[in-house]
């Protein structure tokens, strides 16, 4: 058995392909907590995870009442008018209180880490999105060759969320 | 636990973080900057006596509040403190390690 210290965790290349808040802010906090360790990281957004870097819906990310067994409301009432924005809000507080930026500020503070973003080449095509739309910052477009490409090398670590 | 840091009996704790900033000297500073490989410029030593100004008073550390210190922003405190900024700085500082994740 190797000890852990002879295998470190050198690189981790997180996979987003979800919108609902708890999932992006899952995946910034591991990407900005990895760079905060000296470990290189780097995000493909994919899916509907491109829309935390689409300019226009980046900071109106909601958080999942219906479907989310975790949110302790009959599913009913999660699916009222206003629920999911009341959820959110509540949510937002919360965290600002952690001092947890909003979507578009962590995004400022991952890209100042140097934390490579991609965008996903087929997900933009079915969802109709150019490069335009999205975040400025990011570190390009891919095809998922192209992102495995990046993964090469020992210590890499892979997350699909 | 006790070491010697450039000649001077510190307490630290089993990671090397000093337990007593009171004995916190610049000589020990640099000693712990050298093992931790950071250069430490003028930059480097405002962004320590910022960091030990908010330990003083009791505000937890994030990177974020290390952007918006006025100081320094977030792409500087990487290429300053490489491989783990928070970590190193507050090494260096001489307060304990971080806690928080962001």
């Amino acid at each position: 058995m190797s000890e852990p210290k002879d295998a470190p965790v050198k690189k981790l290349l997180l996979i987003l392909s979800k919108a609902t808040i708890e999932n992006v802010y899952a995946c910034f906090i591991l990407a900005n907590g990895a760079r905060m360790e000296g470990i290189e990281s780097e995000i493909f957004y994919t899916f509907f995870g491109l829309e935390a870097i689409t300019k226009k819906k980046l900071n109106d990310l909601r958080v999942a009442t219906v479907g989310n067994p975790a949110m302790h409301i009959p599913t009913i009432l999660g699916g009222m008018p206003g629920m999911e924005a009341l959820a959110t809000s509540m949510m937002k507080k919360e965290m600002e209180k952690l001092d947890i930026p909003p979507v578009d500020e962590f995004l400022e503070m991952l890209t100042a880490s140097g934390c490579k973003m991609w965008a996903c080449k087929l997900a933009m095509d079915m969802f109709h999105l150019e490069k335009t739309d999205l975040y400025d910052d990011i570190d390009g477009v891919l095809t998922v060759g192209g992102f495995y490409e990046r993964a090469a090398g020992e210590g890499s670590h892979l997350m699909f969320i | 636990m006790t070491t010697t840091i450039a000649g001077q009996e510190v307490s630290v704790n089993a990671e090397g973080y000093m337990t007593d900033l009171n004995q916190w000297t610049k000589e020990i500073a640099l000693e712990i900057a050298k093992a931790e490989e950071v250069n430490m410029t003028d930059k480097c030593w405002e962004v320590i006596a910022w960091i030990q100004e908010q330990y003083r008073n009791e505000n937890p550390l994030t990177i974020r509040k290390v952007g918006k210190s006025g100081i320094t922003d977030i792409k500087e405190f990487y290429e300053l403190f490489p491989n783990g900024p928070l970590k190193k700085a507050s090494k260096i500082a001489g307060i304990p390690k971080p806690v928080g994740c962001i």
